[in-house]
């Protein structure tokens, strides 16, 4: 691969996530302090001794928003992992099949996206215990309604090829339909949409944890944050717009990269750019 | 100044390609192309894809499409440069003293608009004549042009034509605005054979009427000689040869036109029917839906190494019969007989040998493949799937079969996209051939093709044949290659199978009137077949 060939915009963006990418592997070797130790007073301004000031109860901000972005990109990142696998299976595989399976499915995905996402993630999070696992499995499954949906609209395009027709005569299996003739030719939208709905599962769970269901503390996270700042924005304190901003950044850069992989994926080479 | 009407002089054109893996550069589509033509002739622009015929008609609009650029050299319309004039005057030239007819008119009309706004509206916008005025025209060239109902046809939409007629309404918008060139852009090459002749036929007679000059582009020797008074062979971009129609056809200088002449000569012995067919068709009715029924009783047979073709209309239920034998499309009535022994109507339930001993090849190749996968991988698949080959013996197989489709190794880890048609079409026969089938249904797979690439196909095929001792079911709309590979023939017509037998069977006297429709509708590639033509049919074609 030739670097010089990357845009710059890509380039921006490599570099943004891959910085944030960092950061959230080896906060704990990067941070300057524990993650709940509390080193100053409330609501310090940045200094010297703590670069971003401190928080609400007097931890370093530094060190929260690092820990804190280790939390907020795995617990995203394997939600969203978790609704592409869920929701492109289970969207190719009733796009080739048809019939009831597809029909049952489909109404089924419906019915869960007629209730609103947020309540829906509420009532169910306020229901079963509290910890990653629900966290990530919730957040998945609503997410994989939208992800099913995108799948099966372009599985249901490339399923009246004459390629797929050609492997059915040929006498190939589901499998092999949904995995080798499929897939490969849907990657390059359900690549975009991994960025988009990435970076709608970091706002989810910030949402979450800013109303009180997603990471408890004294773990931290960026939604979480915010909401324990909050209160200083009224006398001018800005503890809450840095995890607000992280978020804006996370999301911009994850999608300049995301952009530049369809453009790549989309090549005529099938991909090999 | 004389008095040509369009002028062309050194025309270059160029363009900017982007080929994957390789750094942006320009390449050169027409090279040093200049022509003349006068008030009220016709020139015929004649080549195979990738001749720049379209680019240098669309130039006499000043127009490039797609990133095309016109580069260099000068295009005189009515005396004045127009590749030198500014977007204004452009507009005034642009429907008005040129007017442009497109190949496929069903994508070319606006669905939500009727037919009549939709013709009148560049003799509207140009401000020709009143509303009332355009519309008379409009009827009047409807009525000339042969369309049935010309007083009400207009009110329609575009769906509610067939394609054929659609073609004539968009003669008729180019007429319109009583412009002085039209340039028609292969106007008849996505009709079927027996509803060409009645487009071809109306838009010569529009032209002899109006005294309107044209440009008419083709890949079809036998079609331009009909229409035309000149005719330009052009090839990569370059003047190959220049000449009237009597000599282009009959004299023709340059060996490329004489090889354009001759294609569609690929001879065939007949072979004679054996006691037991490969495939029996019996009886068989299909219906999609249940309701409208797409084949009518149709009963075939198929001989081990032999070709039955299956000829007729859009429409016909050609393609549904492959369907039906293929599995796809179970039929409601009726059995299939495959090598003795009957086979189940589902696709699903039949075994994986039953499906490696039948094969298919598509119209589209470029479709017919997936892309994101290697030539090596397309043709090596079969292989592992019906006979478990794998790694080195796996790759000796799809390397000698890349040779027997006179292609060669090195196109074993190639795309598709890095292919031409007729070499993506050759792929998809080696795929087909890797499977060691007994039989191979052809669907339309030379139709997609230039003339000459699709004799490549069909030769190709017809060797594969001896060697491989595979009988094919040719499913065509062209009875020129019909005569050229076919043992017997079926044609159909709105699924009912009209006439069936051997090759010389079928197309020996007595006809029945609708192998006689198809027969004399082939073009053939002499002066004055489309009158001889017109003056003794017997019925229409049912796209009209």
């Amino acid at each position: 691969m030739n670097f010089k060939r990357i845009p710059l915009s890509a380039l921006v963006g490599i570099i943004a996530t891959g910085g944030f990418l960092f950061v959230a592997v080896f906060a704990p070797a990067l941070a300057p302090y524990g993650m709940a130790e509390i080193v100053g007073d409330v609501w310090e301004p940045a200094s010297d001794e703590f670069l971003l000031g401190t928080d609400n109860v007097g931890r370093d901000l530094l060190t929260r928003m690092m820990y804190g972005a280790r939390i907020t990109i795995f617990i995203a990142g394997a939600a969203t992992i978790f609704s592409f696998v869920m929701g492109s299976v289970l969207g190719f595989t009733a796009a080739v099949t048809g019939g009831w399976f597809d029909m049952v499915l489909s109404r089924f995905v419906d019915l869960l996206m007629s209730i609103p996402t947020l309540i829906f993630a509420l009532v169910v999070l306020s229901v079963l215990p509290g910890n990653l696992v629900t966290l990530i499995v919730v957040m998945g499954v609503l997410d994989s309604t939208r992800v099913y949906r995108l799948s099966r609209a372009v599985a249901v395009d490339i399923n009246v090829m004459d390629y797929v027709e050609a492997a059915r005569l040929r006498g190939e299996g589901t499998r092999w339909i949904v995995f080798r003739e499929i897939l490969p030719n849907a990657l390059s939208p359900l690549v975009a949409e991994f960025g988009l709905r990435f970076i709608f599962a970091v706002l989810f769970l910030s949402s979450l944890s800013f109303l009180g269901l997603g990471i408890q503390p004294p773990e931290a996270d960026w939604g979480g944050m915010v909401k324990e700042n909050k209160e200083g924005i009224i006398f001018g304190i800005p503890a809450a717009l840095i995890p607000a901003f992280a978020i804006a950044v996370l999301a911009i850069s994850v999608n300049l990269v995301a952009d530049w992989i369809l453009n790549r994926t989309s090549d005529l080479k099938g991909g090999r750019g | 100044m004389s008095d040509n009407l369009l002028e062309i002089k050194n025309l270059k054109i160029g363009a900017t390609v982007y080929p994957p893996g390789e750094k942006p550069h320009d390449i050169t589509i027409v090279h040093d192309v200049s022509l003349d033509l006068k008030k009220g002739q016709v020139m015929g622009l004649i080549g195979e894809s990738g001749a720049g015929k379209s680019t240098i008609g669309l130039s006499s609009m000043s127009y490039g499409r797609g990133g095309v650029e016109i580069t260099g050299g000068e295009v005189f319309v009515n005396g004045r440069d127009i590749l030198k004039i500014q977007a204004h005057g452009l507009r005034e030239l642009r429907g008005r003293e040129v007017t442009y007819v497109s190949q496929s008119a069903a994508a070319s009309f606006n669905p939500a608009m009727r037919l009549m706004d939709q013709v009148i509206e560049t003799t509207l916008l140009h401000g020709l004549s009143t509303k009332t005025q355009a519309e008379e025209r409009a009827i009047e060239l409807f009525r000339s042009l042969g369309l049935p109902d010309p007083e009400n046809i207009g009110n329609r939409y575009p769906h509610q034509v067939s394609g054929g007629q659609l073609q004539r309404v968009m003669t008729a918008m180019a007429l319109c605005p009583k412009p002085d060139l039209i340039v028609f852009d292969e106007p008849t090459t996505a009709l079927d054979v027996t509803t060409q002749i009645d487009v071809l036929a109306a838009i010569k007679k529009a032209i002899r009427d109006t005294g309107v000059a044209a440009l008419y582009i083709t890949h079809d020797l036998a079609v331009v000689a009909q229409v035309s008074d000149e005719i330009l062979v052009l090839r990569h971009g370059n003047m190959v040869e220049h000449g009237t129609v009597q000599q282009i056809i009959e004299e023709p200088k340059e060996e490329y036109t004489q090889e354009l002449v001759k294609a569609h000569s690929i001879t065939h012995e007949e072979k004679k029917p054996t006691d037991n067919p490969i495939l029996r068709v019996e009886n068989i009715t299909a219906s999609y839906a249940g309701t409208i029924k797409v084949l009518k009783d149709v009963s075939v047979d198929i001989h081990a190494g032999q070709t039955l073709a299956v000829v007729g209309e859009s429409g016909s239920g050609k393609s549904t019969l492959a369907r039906v034998i293929t599995g796809l499309l179970p039929p409601s009535e009726g059995r299939i007989v495959f090598d003795g022994k009957e086979l189940t109507p589902a696709l699903p339930n039949r075994s994986l040998d039953d499906l490696r001993e039948l094969q298919m090849i598509y119209q589209m190749a470029d479709v017919a493949m997936n892309p994101r996968q290697t030539v090596g991988q397309i043709i090596g698949r079969p292989l592992e799937l019906y006979f478990g080959m794998k790694g080195a013996e796996k790759r000796k197989r799809v390397i000698e079969l890349l040779d027997e489709i006179e292609m060669g190794e090195k196109f074993i880890d190639r795309y598709p996209a890095e292919l031409s048609g007729g070499q993506k079409q050759r792929v998809c026969i080696a795929r087909s051939l890797a499977a060691k089938p007994k039989l191979i249904i052809c669907d339309e797979v030379t139709s997609a093709l230039d003339p000459l690439v699709a004799d490549g196909i069909l030769k190709l095929l017809l060797d594969l044949q001896k060697i491989e001792n595979v009988a094919y079911l040719f499913i065509t709309h062209d009875l020129a290659t019909v005569k050229s590979i076919s043992d017997s023939i079926a044609v159909m017509y709105l699924g009912e199978l009209v006439r069936y037998g051997t090759k010389s069977e079928v197309l020996s006297p007595p006809f029945d009137d609708y192998t006689d429709l198809l027969l004399s509708s082939v073009p053939e590639m002499k002066l004055g077949w489309l009158e001889e033509v017109l003056a003794d049919r017997k019925m229409e074609s049912a796209g009209n």
